[in-house]
């Protein structure tokens, strides 16, 4: 089971994308797993015939667990070494005749597993969650597989919402889950991050004019959306300060080579992801617009990719279409950094000693004082604002 | 390009705006407030639903005009005067 976010602890296997003796190419999408954030499509990075498949589908199974046994080339059947927990073979090939028969796939709302036979609450929580009214058939342990005690009662008992986990109920309040998803990383972050916050004006007027030139010779579904260029900008400019891109991992800072910008999106009806748009730095516009419609798209019907979960380098948010003028974001950990970008207005400006009307926008950066300080960090911001005037050099 | 009526082009526009956003009622739009507002559209379903209306209606909005799309008594304005003229 990949881990697909720092806040991922478990997920649910809801579909199997291959059976055994399929080939598999590195990059196929080979399941599909219910996670806090919606469903995923989980990729193979390596090449193999599938030799056996582990989990069950329906099965909720921690960060970690091995889901299925691949052979690569020269490997035979005889080399992989048994797991203690073989399935029959009849239920192996129930499993596959499930992941080919049933075609159509779950989309966001998390499947009905099995979990409530497997339910362990110690008692004394079972007592109080009969004095306060807790159904305790839809409680779920901090950890997976724990005894729900006493405190996870009251905690449910005080959000006045209990938590649905893939219980009896056929219907599970998904926007709930991930809420509790986006709870864990934002405290953790808040907590162990100390974030230092930076702002500045930009006059982007050059871009702004430039792409409506732009626009207007392109056909409506060709058409480049006003953050394409500050993306492309944002992937450039951690060039210059790489102490903004990577991860804090044990005490140290692991810088990234790749830039894979993480596109905060707003799902509808509450909660956001931040899938990533790999390699941002060597896109072009088209490229970007393109990769960003995808994955928006996917966002909304609840089909992204593992990799894309799992691997964004960096943050970016353009809250500033909702009409912000700037906004400061909290850092996805292990990122170190998020940038955000505020609302684009006229404003008036001086420059040359005169007042005059341009466009301007706020762009923001929330980093991570252990990997960098904040004379990098206002680095970065100059060099966002300096490549934002020339246009042409972002294509 | 054929020539629409409001009530056609009204069809048409809600059509677009049930595929972006499922979950609104579309008979409690307010005809004269900002879509993207009542709808809670951001800038990539406002070029969705552009998208979607020149598809359907076989014309070309050029981006200045996305201001005449704000509400949906001056879109049905702008579109009908765009379906009629634009032939």
């Amino acid at each position: 089971m990949p881990s697909l976010g720092a806040d991922m602890e478990a997920g649910t296997l809801v579909e199997w994308l291959t059976k055994p003796g399929d080939e598999v190419k590195r990059g196929q999408v080979v399941a599909v797993v219910e996670t806090q954030k919606g469903a995923v499509d989980v990729e193979i990075w390596e090449a193999g015939t599938v030799d056996k498949l582990i989990v069950e589908t329906g099965r909720k199974v921690p960060v970690g667990e091995l889901l299925a046994l691949l052979r690569t080339s020269g490997e035979s059947t005889t080399a992989v070494p048994e797991t203690p927990e073989t399935l029959e073979p009849q239920r192996v090939a129930t499993v596959s005749a499930l992941a080919i028969a049933s075609p159509s796939r779950v989309e966001t709302a998390p499947v009905s597993a099995v979990a409530s036979a497997r339910l362990r609450v110690s008692p004394s929580a079972r007592k109080l969650a009969e004095e306060l009214g807790i159904d305790i058939t839809l409680m779920r342990a901090t950890e997976p597989g724990a005894v729900i005690s006493r405190a996870d009662i009251e905690r449910a008992a005080k959000e006045k919402t209990t938590t649905p986990v893939a219980t009896r109920t056929t219907t599970p309040d998904w926007h709930a889950q991930m809420r509790i998803a986006i709870a864990a990383a934002m405290s953790r972050s808040k907590r162990e991050i100390p974030h230092y916050y930076l702002a500045t004006d930009i006059d982007v007027t050059a871009v702004i004019r430039w792409l409506e030139t732009e626009n207007l010779k392109r056909s409506v579904t060709e058409r480049l959306l006003p953050v394409v260029p500050f993306m492309r900008a944002t992937a450039l400019a951690l060039h210059e300060v790489p102490e903004l891109n990577g991860f804090w991992v044990d005490g140290a800072f692991r810088p990234s080579a790749a830039v894979h910008l993480g596109m905060a999106i707003a799902m509808r009806g509450g909660g956001l992801v931040a899938p990533a748009i790999h390699d941002a730095d060597k896109k072009g516009l088209d490229q970007l617009m393109a990769d960003l419609r995808d994955l928006v798209t996917r966002v909304r019907s609840g089909r992204l990719r593992s990799s894309e979960m799992s691997d964004p380098t960096v943050t970016f948010t353009n809250l500033g279409e909702q009409g912000v003028e700037s906004v400061f974001g909290v850092i996805y950990p292990p990122q170190v950094a998020i940038i955000g970008l505020g609302r684009i207005t006229e404003r008036p400006w001086v420059k040359d000693g005169t007042v005059a009307v341009r466009t301007v926008v706020t762009a923001t950066l929330a980093a991570d004082h252990r990997a960098s300080d904040g004379h990098r960090g206002g680095l970065f911001l100059a060099a966002l604002g300096r490549l934002l005037q020339e246009p042409e050099r972002l294509r | 390009m054929i020539p629409r009526s409001r009530e056609e082009i009204r069809d048409i526009i809600f059509d677009a705006l049930g595929a972006i956003a499922p979950e609104v009622d579309l008979a409690m739009i307010a005809p004269d407030r900002s879509l993207r507002e009542q709808v809670d559209i951001d800038s990539f379903d406002f070029l969705n639903f552009i998208i979607r209306l020149h598809e359907t209606l076989d014309i070309d909005i050029p981006e200045k005009d996305y201001a005449e799309l704000l509400t949906l008594d001056s879109a049905i304005e702008y579109l009908v005067g765009r379906c009629a003229t634009h032939l």
